[in-house]
């Protein structure tokens, strides 16, 4: 048990730390996305169905095992660690998904809205930062909270290349334990669980909010 | 000229990025993917059928048959298919009584499939009640029974519409396969790390998988998306 709380300690560290940068690129990717620079709309499409479409754990793997010989070829003296890894793929996967929230919330903030700000002689940043960005916020918000629910399951995956997060101790805990694997894997799916409860909490509470008080 | 030989007029095995190992692997990366894209339909399969029992068992009358499958749905969607897949493979086998063994397989698409049946059920749940109430309220006015009623009236009304969201979920569950490499089944990623175990050269296996996920599930997704608009157009015309 305190080496399943010790592995929880690490699944939660990295689910912060990449919730944080996913949310950074989300927003990045996500303006970009309603850009009126074409290259700037069509890189980040690239970006965002590109790791869309390949797996979060192909793009793991790559990070890992493939990333590191590819530089190495080219002279650099690079090894990456499992954690490094894990986070970036974690961010820039879940950031793809995140960002066509963003994108979706701020296409669904009514275009009469963005004409008055014009009409008010808004410069362009003030139109987005004051008027587009607070009411495509309380959209996205729903969203968000079930992306960390799915970004907190993903954490799992990074037990695959060799950091010791919950699954990975659980692993750990059933090959020196023959005979236990059903105990130890219920164990991990109640902790992941018990993660989770606040999430959903927070989601449902989300959802709600987004549906008050707002003027259809 | 047999396939190895060919891939040797590439001979340029001493590059970062070998074409001769490329070619030489891709036969069993091929194999391989075969193995993916069957687990991803017997998975999906289940997730369909199994998604339509968990929506209605939700919507059972009876309240502790209600709460025992919403708990369900709510703790298979908040934790990871992965230690999911781990408690099918190795857990239940020991479960007293119950337990039996299970190929990789089958636990692979058991796992994948109970998981994304929540999902599934969300997705008919939305199809369920689009459905008008009128429609229940006309059925039960001509005395169908509750059997009839579903089968006649309700699901041939609430699936079509839903049909292009389902296919979202067969791409998602397709990228979700790799997982099943995590018990030891043989599918496109388990392959490639064992290729680049073999030959200590992961770039080309791994850059490969990546580019035959992309290369399946984009134009997918793109079908899909088309699939949307058209039945979007289809049922508006409809309501109109």
């Amino acid at each position: 048990m305190p080496l399943l709380l010790k592995g929880a300690g690490v699944t939660v560290q990295i689910f912060i730390v990449s919730a944080v940068f996913a949310f950074i690129i989300a927003f990045i990717a996500g303006l970009g996305g309603v850009s009126r620079l074409k290259f700037v709309r069509v890189f980040t499409r690239m970006y965002v169905e590109f790791f869309r479409g390949t797996s979060l754990l192909v793009q793991m793997f790559w990070l890992f095992f493939a990333f590191p010989i590819l530089l190495r070829a080219y002279g650099y003296d690079f090894s990456m660690s499992p954690y490094w890894a894990g986070i970036i793929a974690l961010s820039l996967n879940y950031g793809a998904y995140a960002s066509e929230i963003v994108r979706g919330s701020i296409e669904a903030v009514p275009k009469g809205q963005t004409e008055a700000a014009i009409a008010l002689n808004m410069t362009r940043w003030q139109r987005m930062s004051r008027i587009i960005l607070p009411q495509a916020l309380r959209m996205m918000l729903p969203g968000f909270g079930n992306i960390s629910i799915e970004l907190l399951k993903g954490t799992s995956l990074v037990s695959l290349i060799t950091l010791s997060d919950l699954t990975y101790q659980g692993q750990m805990i059933r090959n020196s334990n023959p005979g236990m694997a059903d105990e130890v894997f219920l164990a991990l799916l109640v902790l992941y669980f018990i993660l989770a409860l606040p999430l959903i909490y927070l989601s449902r509470f989300f959802e709600r909010r987004a549906s008050k008080g707002v003027a259809k | 000229m047999d396939w190895n030989n060919m891939c040797q007029t590439f001979n340029d095995k001493d590059n970062v990025w070998s074409w001769q190992y490329t070619c030489e692997i891709f036969p069993d990366l091929l194999d391989a993917m075969w193995v993916t894209i069957s687990a991803t339909f017997v998975a999906y399969f289940v997730a369909l059928i199994l998604g339509l029992f968990l929506t209605l068992g939700r919507r059972s009358p009876i309240r502790p048959v209600k709460w025992f499958f919403q708990g369900f749905l709510e703790f298979v969607r908040g934790t990871p298919p992965l230690v999911q897949l781990f408690f099918i493979y190795f857990g239940f086998p020991e479960i007293p009584y119950i337990g039996f063994e299970m190929s990789a397989f089958t636990a692979g698409v058991l796992g994948l499939g109970i998981h994304y049946s929540t999902y599934v059920s969300e997705i008919y749940r939305s199809g369920i009640e689009a459905v008008p109430k009128s429609q229940w309220e006309a059925s039960k006015a001509l005395n169908f029974s509750k059997g009839q009623t579903w089968l006649r009236i309700v699901l041939p009304q609430a699936i079509p519409p839903v049909i292009p969201m389902l296919g979202n979920y067969l791409i998602t569950m397709f990228k979700e396969t790799p997982l099943l490499a995590a018990i030891t089944l043989m599918e496109m990623l388990n392959m490639a790390k064992f290729i680049g175990a073999k030959y200590f050269d992961y770039l080309e296996p791994f850059t490969i998988v990546g580019f035959l996920f992309l290369l399946l599930s984009y134009p997918s997704a793109i079908l899909v998306s088309k699939l949307e608009k058209r039945m979007n157009r289809r049922f508006r015309q409809k309501n109109a």
